[in-house]
């Protein structure tokens, strides 16, 4: 077998057994590997039916065929079960080090079920893996767990750990690997500390084998012309980060601010990636096999934030920063720090906090309920409150919940910036209609990396749609879904398609594996991978009435800004997005659908 | 002329590793960082990333400590390369090296150490940021005055003298 290893784990850890299995050819070729590969397995479990924090519900981590290669950024594994923040599907994509390990070690795979009786961290070396106590590293932070686990293994082994966050089961909790690379979103952290499972090391010692060496060498070079003279990928993202859009999107009106009371934040500059870079950047740094460096190792050399680590991105940079009304980097950057630390997702902490806020502002929620004061911009809050919500200490239990359940609470869910209970990421949908579209019909709940048609509508690529109109937002919607469930799938990062698209990708998995992809097999293949997600959440009780969005965007006119007196269209373009994608006026995909996917079993 | 070598400048470093893959896959036919001719070591904390490869050394402790003399220098290349039909797999180049870029691969427990992919280095193709160079090392060594000096011009520039 080529591109994959065909291999994977099996830990129960309440029996505390782990077994190596051979992987099923077809789901491997149909579902092509990590998101894909992850949720088809996840679907077979019935995992739609269970409590996602009880030991039923497994917990995936799974590469793709091209991670461990030097295909384009090819360095991503994802972490996959269901979500306890929003009870659908999660897919949390990471990078670093620890995916491409994990192909080294000999396996595509790890499929995590059951409760450890006692704190443990998975060691996977050499073709398998033992169980080990964690009772000593149980309560560290995220890089002293890394330190200590590497300590107990090998020098060269690649951690993937939660830290205080996970432990104490917040609901946005993340996995973090290599220190600062983080899948993210959905609560996957939660999952893992509701199993007792504290870290997986991974050492590997074996090699990524490609059907096609000169066909894949080919494909590369091809892939990599593109990425190397395209101004996204070579020049924007290495010099600046992520956060090289915070100037852009602010022009656009489209950067929310203050839990999205307006799109428009006149600080904005302030917490830019070229303020970043000129005021607390080190230097760049590049995740496994890719030549963008949008990593951002900082250092702040004084001051009440003294310190060092990497971030914030851009989304991260919106959350800690705009979202929440604070416009001192040094803040924003030592609030990013301590997410890495305590293993939270800085998206959703920046947006609870700010959902926290607006209840404060309005007086919903007073000075007494939270034990201090919530007041916009106050960045010690902001960093403090980090640590708060991972050990559930004060106002922190209740962040912890995510927004939804705070703004439940306090009787006002409208002023939670969420669909099906994710908090929104760094895009106005009412400055950027196609966005809206997938944030409501993304199948993780709000989320900006299931279908970024920012890419089109306010960078231009692959060509330039008008931001304020709804008009065909549908069919891009549905192009950007299906091509990102592939890339994701694939084991590349998102960001090369920038750059490149389904053709240099469909060539790149047809010479890794030998198994003949086209680009119109592959872009099928991301079509079915979200259908099959869209038909779990179905299964999990999820109806056409949760894909929407926050009340405050399909009522409230923006206030200001290029997108002022806009709301969003999403009554106009879900029908229409619906119908594009074969489903019925209930958004179920209909059995023609099922059918044409080769998902009707 | 000088004959060119492989000369590293860490501070364009970005640690992704594509040095170590392209070597594999060149030499070995597969992604496969255990067998790779040059390693990056990686220092989170301190921010610093050091690609170590096989500097050819002019008196090269492989080549002295090798008891069959597998290892030998090729005359258009420089580089130091193994005899594989002469290598018993005693692995006294690996004890002798002191860079540790000496590489054992399983086939037949033979030794196998960079060879410049016969004076064109994969390592240096592919690397994106030019942390890694072919070329003379006092060519090199000059460009790199030069980039001092221009640094150093730059805060010249502010001072009257």
């Amino acid at each position: 077998m080529a591109g994959w290893t065909g291999r994977m784990l099996r830990v129960d850890l309440s029996a505390g057994t782990v077994r190596v299995e051979e992987l099923c050819p077809h789901d491997l070729r149909d579902f092509v590997g990590a998101r894909g590969l992850g949720s088809k397995l996840l679907y077979d479990a019935g995992a739609y039916a269970v409590d996602p924090l009880a030991p039923e519900n497994p917990l995936i981590f799974a590469t793709g065929p091209l991670t461990g290669t030097y295909a384009p950024s090819a360095g991503r594994y994802n972490v996959v079960c269901r979500s306890p923040l929003t009870g659908a599907i999660a897919a949390s994509n990471s990078g670093g080090y620890w995916g491409p390990e994990l192909k080294f070690a000999g396996f595509d795979l790890i499929f995590i079920t059951g409760k450890a009786p006692s704190p443990v961290y998975l060691w996977v070396h050499d073709g398998g893996a033992e169980i080990r106590p964690a009772d000593g590293i149980w309560g560290k932070t995220v890089s002293e767990t890394e330190d200590t686990v590497r300590a107990q293994t090998h020098p060269d082994a690649k951690v993937a750990c939660i830290g205080p966050a996970g432990e104490r089961l917040v609901r946005i909790a993340c996995v973090v690997n290599d220190k600062s690379r983080a899948a993210g979103r959905s609560g996957v952290g939660a999952v893992m500390g509701s199993k007792n499972l504290k870290a997986i090391a991974v050492r590997g010692t074996q090699g990524v084998r490609v059907a096609d060496r000169e066909g894949f060498r080919a494909a590369r070079q091809r892939a990599m012309q593109k990425i190397l003279t395209h101004p996204v990928t070579s020049g924007g993202l290495p010099t600046y980060g992520t956060a090289v859009l915070v100037n852009v999107i602010n022009a656009h009106g489209a950067f929310p601010t203050r839990n999205f009371q307006t799109g428009v934040f006149p600080e904005a500059d302030r917490i830019s990636g070229e303020t970043l870079a000129r005021e607390y950047l080190v230097r760049k740094k590049a995740c496994f096999a890719c030549s963008m460096a949008c990593g951002r190792p900082t250092a702040i050399p004084s001051g009440p934030f003294k310190g060092s680590g990497e971030g914030p991105e851009y989304e991260a940079a919106w959350a800690l920063g705009a979202d929440c009304g604070v416009w001192d980097l040094a803040a924003v950057t030592a609030a990013n720090w301590q997410c890495n630390e305590m293993g939270i997702d800085p998206i959703s902490y920046g947006a609870t906090l700010a959902c926290a806020m607006e209840l404060f502002q309005r007086g919903y929620l007073t000075r007494e309920q939270a034990g201090r004061e919530l007041r916009w911009g106050d960045g010690q809050l902001l960093v403090e409150g980090v640590r708060m919500t991972a050990y559930r200490e004060g106002i922190g239990n209740l962040l912890a919940e995510g927004s939804y359940r705070l703004a439940s609470e306090f009787g006002h869910p409208e002023l939670s910036m969420t669909t099906k209970k994710q908090e929104y990421p760094a895009y106005e949908p009412r400055a950027v209609q196609g966005i809206g579209l997938t944030y409501a019909t993304s199948n993780r709940g709000a989320c900006h990396v299931r279908g970024y048609t920012i890419s089109a509508e306010v960078l231009g690529v692959p060509e330039k749609l008008d931001p304020l109109v709804p008009d065909n937002k549908a069919f891009w919607a549905k192009a950007f879904q299906d091509a990102t469930a592939l890339v994701d799938s694939s084991g590349l990062c998102l960001f090369v398609t920038f750059a490149i698209g389904v053709p240099e990708i469909a060539d790149l998995l047809a010479a890794a594996t030998g198994e003949g992809y086209t680009a119109e097999s592959a872009l099928l293949a991301g079509e079915r991978i979200w259908n099959l997600e869209r038909m779990f959440n179905l299964k999990a009780g999820f109806t056409r009435a949760d894909d929407t969005l926050a009340p405050r965007l399909l009522s409230e006119p923006m206030p200001e800004g290029p997108a002022k007196g806009q709301v969003s269209r999403l009554d106009l373009m879900l029908p229409e997005y619906y119908r594009l994608r074969g489903w019925d006026e209930e958004g179920r995909p209909t059995d023609e659908t099922l059918a044409r996917l080769g998902l009707k079993w | 002329m000088a004959r060119k070598m492989l000369v590293v400048h860490p501070e364009k470093c970005t640690a992704c590793r594509l040095c170590e893959l392209a070597c594999t896959f060149h030499q070995e036919g597969e992604f496969h960082p255990l067998k790779a001719r040059l390693t990056v070591g990686i220092f989170p904390e301190e921010n610093v990333y050091v690609p170590i490869v096989c500097e050819q050394c002019e008196v090269a402790a492989c080549q002295e400590a090798c008891p069959s003399g597998a290892i030998w220098r090729n005359a258009v290349t420089g580089a130091l390369e193994v005899d594989v039909s002469r290598c018993v797999g005693c692995r006294m180049c690996v004890m002798a090296c002191p860079f540790g870029t000496m590489v054992h691969v399983e086939s037949g427990g033979k030794m196998q150490k960079c060879d410049l992919c016969q004076g064109d280095p994969q390592c240096v193709a592919v690397c994106p940021w030019g942390a890694l160079e072919y070329a003379e090392p006092n060519e090199a060594a000059l460009a790199r005055r030069r980039e001092v000096a221009r640094r150093l011009a730059e805060v010249l520039r502010g001072v009257k003298v």
